[in-house]
């Protein structure tokens, strides 16, 4: 079970487990119920350099598309796999086994805390 | 992830229920309606394999009286309003002076010579204003009744069962206008009982199921939601948002105002030339005239596209024969029943022929896409 108090987070409703260089990136639970059921997801292959800020993937719902930002700089090292064959995890365990990508970076920038998060949100 | 929290005012008289039940609201024209109440998924494939209980109290219910209520109807809107027996529904459009559509409607003749005029929420300005214009020199009254009524609707194949279950919900042979509950026919009403006042029941829906849709007092709505909720619940009953209703309609190729019909668009184009019955009609009614001289042959058309895997067309995006754009999509989805995706999309004539390969751009990328036949699911019975 993570612990969301100790998640880093983005105003688009991302969340990053920040793990030595490594950050594990996906999307809140308030984004996921906001988009509803999830059927698709698209996410960016292993070795994919992203940038922070920009759009690496889509997370599909029946009435609409989400877009996933990179929070960090930095190159994919693992994509999910499970999430791909079975999109409907990141409605039922956004912030367990429904993670999306994890991110190899070389500086972290400036992120949300979960007090700033639910702040923003308001829940 | 972005999102847009919108501020509106109108509540539905069942608002407080659907907080209580944990639903997530959206703003549609103006009103807080229930989105979903848990998964879309769950509450679409409960509607076609069970039922689901829907609040629509946003639609607009204007009541139409007076010793010519029917023929200002004639006049005002495409159908045949004379010809609608006592008891029956038409489902109609109110057009402009060029054929363009005002609104898409089902007007039932709910008690003799009186009729309930049921328009789209984010119409039911222009609708009310409409009427009100066309009906001079005619002697009949509009009412627009939709801040007094609520609607509910009950899809599903249990829906009729439900209602035959639910507690103080009963026939009343005086109001009933000759029906039984368990042979109304579709695009047919009768006037029921719960708990002693009466309410209308039609059966009509926006699913491509069987269903029913109730219209009660605002003041009553809350109970009868909760009786029809209680005697649902053995049957798999749940309720459903908007979300659900939209997939739902979508898969039945069912139209929705603003999105396959608007003002730049004639009836014939959105595959509805029947709802005009030129033939039949021998009244004057306004956008007669365009209607009868038709669209420009190279007019667009409504088609349905279905494509393979999971990535789904979406409103706006542009359908492509090749490099040449030959259309643009007005509703689309991944079909929850098809397992694929699906969509509606107005399309050059020339591509519209069911079988036409053609390609959808989903967000750069090309998907292909095949011209089938509407609906894209049609219930077994």
């Amino acid at each position: 079970m993570t612990d969301k108090t100790e998640l880093k987070y983005t105003a688009e409703h991302e969340w990053v487990l920040v793990e030595g260089t490594v950050a594990t990136v996906g999307i809140t639970a308030y984004a996921a119920e906001k988009l509803g059921d999830i059927v698709y997801v698209d996410l960016p292959k292993a070795g994919s350099t992203v940038a922070e800020g920009k759009v690496v993937g889509e997370i599909e719902s029946t009435k609409s598309v989400g877009e996933l930002f990179a929070p960090v700089n930095g190159t994919v090292v693992e994509s999910n796999d499970a999430v791909a064959a079975s999109p409907e995890l990141v409605n039922s365990d956004p912030f367990g086994e429904g993670w999306l990508i994890k991110v190899e970076f070389d500086a972290l920038p400036a992120l949300l805390s979960f007090d700033e998060y639910t702040a923003l949100t308001g829940e | 992830m972005t999102d847009r929290q919108e501020l509106t005012d109108k509540l539905s008289p069942l608002h407080q229920l659907h907080v209580d039940a944990g639903a997530s609201f959206t703003d549609f024209a103006g009103w807080q309606m229930p989105v979903r109440y848990s998964s879309d998924l769950a509450e679409h494939h409960a509607v076609r394999t069970a039922a689901g209980i829907f609040d629509i109290s946003h639609m607009a219910e204007i009541s139409v009286t007076g010793a010519e209520a029917a023929k200002f109807l004639d006049y005002a809107l495409a159908v045949n309003a004379s010809a609608i027996a006592l008891s029956r529904a038409k489902y109609t459009m109110i057009l402009d002076e060029s054929g363009g559509i005002i609104d898409d409607l089902i007007v039932y003749q709910n008690a003799p010579g009186e009729y309930l005029v049921v328009a789209n929420a984010s119409n039911r300005d222009v609708v009310v204003a409409g009427l009100a214009e066309r009906i001079q020199g005619f002697e009949a009254a509009i009412t627009d009744g939709t801040d007094a009524v609520a609607l509910i609707a009950v899809q599903g194949p249990d829906a009729r069962a439900i209602l035959e279950a639910t507690d103080g919900l009963t026939q009343a042979p005086e109001w009933a206008m000759g029906h039984t509950l368990d042979e109304l026919p579709y695009y047919a009403c009768m006037g029921m009982k719960f708990r002693g006042s009466a309410l209308l029941v039609g059966r009509t829906g926006y699913t491509g199921e069987d269903g029913f849709e109730l219209f009660v007092d605002a003041g009553q709505a809350a109970d009868l939601w909760q009786a029809l909720t209680a005697a649902g619940e053995a049957f798999g009953l749940v309720p459903c948002g908007l979300a659900a209703r939209d997939t739902l309609r979508l898969e039945a190729g069912m139209p929705l105002y603003g999105h396959e019909l608007g003002l730049d668009t004639l009836p014939v184009q959105a595959g509805l030339g029947r709802v005009v019955p030129l033939k039949t009609k021998t009244a004057d009614f306004v956008g007669r005239a365009a209607i009868e001289a038709g669209p420009a042959a190279d007019a667009r058309v409504l088609v349905g596209l279905a494509a393979e895997g999971k990535r789904a067309g979406r409103a706006d995006y542009l359908v492509f024969d090749g490099d040449t754009e030959v259309g643009v999509i007005t509703s689309g989805a991944l079909s929850p029943t098809l397992g694929h995706p699906i969509a509606m999309a107005y399309v050059d004539p020339r591509v519209s022929e069911p079988g036409t390969e053609l390609q959808i751009d989903v967000r750069g990328s090309r998907i292909a896409a095949t011209v089938v036949p509407l609906p894209f699911y049609k219930r077994e019975n």
